[in-house]
């Protein structure tokens, strides 16, 4: 506690409903005219804290003190009405009003039934310029840049009486001058007394601007230090370091002659034509795991998206045992042997409203083993289903039973199941032990080795650097599309030299033993 | 057929085909704006057409009338936004059972009333009023045009003004827009999506009651089964190619007044068969449409730059 303190958010816990813990005894304490860090990967609980503090989710445990006084906060108004107020990475914008309307939408000034239009655009003007915001208020929100959107938003919340104010990584749709910008606004919102919430991973940045900052991982706090008390390569070790590490008993590697993944100067554009992936190129025999670690958002999910074929914008080429895939379709290149666990098992991984065993059989129903001319074949399916439940472990009621009902670990060993049930040479996993039991996870590891020691071709991206270090035999970081780290010695590697090549503060020119050309 | 079309009764009955077309439009523009399509335009409208019958027949008043219709109007959008906003029906479905409710009630209701299943030509409704404006009456051709017209065409333009000043002029039209363009955004400013949502089929559902009322207080003299004739779905695609607002609206709806006006004439003056006349109206929905849609689709290729 100090005379300065604005905020405490003390010891708080937020269990899911699915028992995810989020947030586990996590303590946060902001004060007066500060700019304040919140430091973690994705998925480490920062976005749980601050839905916490903004009246989005409610706590299980834990109190929030604001200038002294315990507050409840129940809704995103409540929170507004107390004076926090928060800027979403997806702005909450009405793209068709101006920027004046959108700044006063909800709390119009109105003059007779009609809204006072030149008080709003006034109102809207002076506050720009109380905060030295460049911004011609009468534009319409769909015709100005990104930038400019985020400033509208702090505007918005300025407005509506914020003191202090969450900016849920602010700089990640900013180009670098924008961004430069913003940091001279939020300099300014400082010295006018605001204290500022700045969620990012990126370490250069907060050294640039914030006072302090709290690190968490795997939901807790990793405490709180003063930026310039503390190097950018304690913060990588307080932000990804892991406590245990997972044993597996790994076979001499037998790798095949043949290169079963090449893929050559590889650059793909997403659809805002952003360059997510850029001149990649590696190769990939049986018999191996290929780890790709790396922050969330460098292009791990383009690039996956492109290998499996559901992307098919891409420049470079990308050979499956030796045939280019440029013009062969998802199917063509699932009977190449190619199975994919995707990212997110509920959205791609899964038809939650069928049963385990229509899900079992969604890549392979057509196959003359399954499947007649005209009918499926009823009773091999059930047969088959029967084993796979068995062999997988899946803890399920029936075959019959939706996959939704199911639990996070049993949805996924269902999609492992199906995958690894068409025997395949190359396997590329997505995350595949994200948000499931330990149980479930070790199962689907071991699976993944099982393959590997049988001549497989891995491809491993996990946010779970245990996993990736366990099971890697080459490994790969990947930041901002590239590969800023390689090494074909997974044990030598520190956690350290981990981190900073994932935030970028290590970046190697020279990759050497990513192709075996 | 020349002659016929430049006549001012042409005109004339441009402006009194349009009528019951843009009530539907306005009501299906403002549904969209908030966010939900009002596919049940068409149930209301054939609802609001046999009710106005009704009551102004058993009021003597053809006002009395009107009034009863608009507020059973807008309980019908009230019905059809209780059954979406809380208990999640689909929008489409909930409007469906709403205009086969029509089709079918609407017939026993009058059976009920007339004893007759086809129209209600033994009840004594009272048509709303044509106006005649004087001065204007005088002016040769225009005054022919626009004098005698049945008041409800003008409160349909003048509808038009009110509801575009209460779109884009006032705090609640404003929160209707932001809800049906990012319902998050307004929420996030602690505006009810399901309260704006709720006043917006309100209003719908009294506007589309007033079309209906016009079909059978105006344009003709009683209801006949059907009548409503589809005007409801064909809102639905004028308010889309007018893009939900009300001025567009108007301009969209007089196209198909126009094809409607087009289908009359041909009717007593050309040889080709009365069926396919009959069908102008909606193949000009069709080609409005695609015309429209690739329109819009070249648009959107140009601005995501090729």
């Amino acid at each position: 506690m100090n005379d300065q303190t604005v905020l405490q958010m003390n010891h708080i816990m937020k269990i899911y409903g699915n028992g995810v813990v989020a947030n586990e005894d996590v303590s946060l304490e902001l004060r007066k005219s500060e700019i304040h860090a919140l430091l973690g990967e994705n998925g480490a609980g920062k976005s749980t804290l601050m839905k916490v503090l903004f009246g989005i989710e409610a706590p299980d445990q834990g109190e929030i003190i604001l200038k002294g006084n315990p507050v409840s906060i129940k809704s995103p108004q409540d929170a507004i009405s107390k004076g926090i107020g928060m800027v979403h990475q997806h702005f909450m914008l009405v793209p068709s009003l101006t920027v004046a309307e959108n700044i006063i939408l909800g709390v119009a000034p109105k003059k007779g039934l009609f809204i006072d239009m030149d008080k709003a655009v006034e109102a809207a003007s002076s506050i720009a310029k109380e905060y030295n915001f460049d911004i011609d208020v009468k534009q319409k929100v769909e015709d100005i840049p990104v930038g400019i959107k985020q400033k509208v938003e702090i505007l918005k919340a300025l407005y509506r009486g914020a003191e202090i104010l969450i900016l849920d990584e602010p700089t990640a749709v900013l180009t670098p001058q924008e961004t430069d910008e913003l940091f001279v606004q939020l300099l300014k919102l400082r010295e006018k007394g605001h204290t500022i919430i700045f969620i990012s991973h990126k370490l250069d940045e907060i050294k640039k601007i914030c006072n302090r900052a709290t690190i968490m991982r795997n939901g807790k706090s990793m405490g709180t230090y003063e930026v310039e008390n503390i190097t950018t390569q304690e913060m990588s070790r307080l932000m990804v370091g892991h406590e245990v590490s997972l044993q597996f008993e790994k076979e001499e590697q037998k790798l095949t002659d043949e290169v079963f993944l090449k893929v050559r100067n590889l650059t793909i554009n997403n659809s805002q034509g952003v360059m997510k992936v850029d001149n990649l190129s590696f190769d990939l025999k049986g018999g191996e795991i290929l780890g790709i670690a790396g922050v969330e958002g460098n292009g791990q999910t383009e690039l996956i998206d492109t290998l499996t074929g559901l992307n098919k914008k891409y420049k470079g080429e990308i050979l499956v045992k030796g045939k280019d895939i440029q013009n062969s379709s998802v199917k063509d290149i699932r009977e190449m042997k190619l199975a994919h666990i995707p990212e997110d098992r509920m959205t791609s991984g899964c038809a939650k409203d069928l049963s385990i065993q229509e899900n079992l059989f969604s890549n392979q129903y057509k196959d003359g083993k399954f499947s007649g001319r005209f009918m499926m074949k009823k009773k091999a399916i059930e047969k088959r289903s029967d084993e796979l439940i068995k062999e997988y472990i899946i803890k399920c009621k029936s075959r019959k039973q939706n996959v939704g009902m199911l639990s996070g670990g049993n949805i996924q060993k269902v999609i492992v199941a199906r995958e690894f049930s068409t025997q395949p040479d190359i396997i590329i996993a997505n995350q595949p032990t994200r948000g499931i039991d330990v149980g479930a996870a070790a199962f689907i590891r071991k699976r993944l080795l099982e393959f590997r020691d049988a001549g497989c071709a891995v491809i491993l991206i996990s946010a779970d650097l245990t996993e990736i270090f366990a099971l890697s035999d080459r490994l790969a970081v990947m930041y901002k599309g590239k590969f800023a780290g390689f090494f074909t010695d997974v044990e030598k590697v520190t956690e350290d030299e981990l981190g900073q090549h994932m935030l970028g503060i290590k970046r190697d020119d020279v990759l050497e033993g990513v192709t075996y050309d | 057929m020349w002659s016929a079309i430049l006549s001012p009764d042409f005109f004339s009955t441009i402006l009194r085909s349009t009528t019951p077309i843009l009530f539907a439009t306005l009501a299906s523009s403002i549904a969209s704006k908030s966010g939900i399509t009002n596919m049940a335009l068409e149930g209301i409208m054939l609802f609001s057409a046999l009710f106005g019958v009704i009551f102004s027949s058993l009021t003597s008043s053809a006002w009395m009338g009107l009034i009863i219709t608009m507020v059973i109007g807008g309980l019908i959008g009230l019905i059809l936004a209780f059954f979406v906003l809380n208990l999640k029906t689909d929008e489409i479905l909930a409007a469906i059972a709403i205009n086969l409710t029509a089709t079918g009630g609407t017939v026993l209701i009058m059976v009920a009333f007339s004893g007759d299943r086809g129209v209600s030509s033994s009840i004594k409704s009272i048509s709303a009023p044509e106006v005649v404006i004087p001065l204007v009456k005088d002016i040769p051709f225009l005054g022919e045009v626009l004098s005698g017209q049945n008041i409800l065409t003008w409160i349909a333009i003048i509808a038009v003004i009110l509801l575009h000043l209460f779109l884009y002029k006032t705090p609640l039209g404003l929160a209707i827009r932001a809800v049906g363009e990012n319902k998050d955004a307004a929420e996030s400013v602690g505006i009810s999506s399901r309260k704006i949502q709720y006043i917006a089929l309100v209003l719908s559902g009294v506007l589309a009651s007033m079309g209906g009322f016009f079909l059978s207080g105006g344009y003709m003299n009683m209801f006949t089964k059907d009548m409503s004739g589809g005007r409801g779905f064909i809102a639905l695609a004028a308010a889309s190619m007018g893009g939900n607002t009300p001025v567009g609206s108007l301009l969209v709806s007089l196209l198909f007044g126009i094809a409607q006006a087009f289908a009359n004439i041909m009717q007593l003056t050309s040889m080709i068969p009365y069926e396919i006349v009959l069908m102008v109206p909606y193949l000009a929905t069709l080609v409005g449409l695609a015309i429209f849609y690739y329109g819009q689709k070249k648009k959107k290729e140009r601005l995501s730059g090729k």
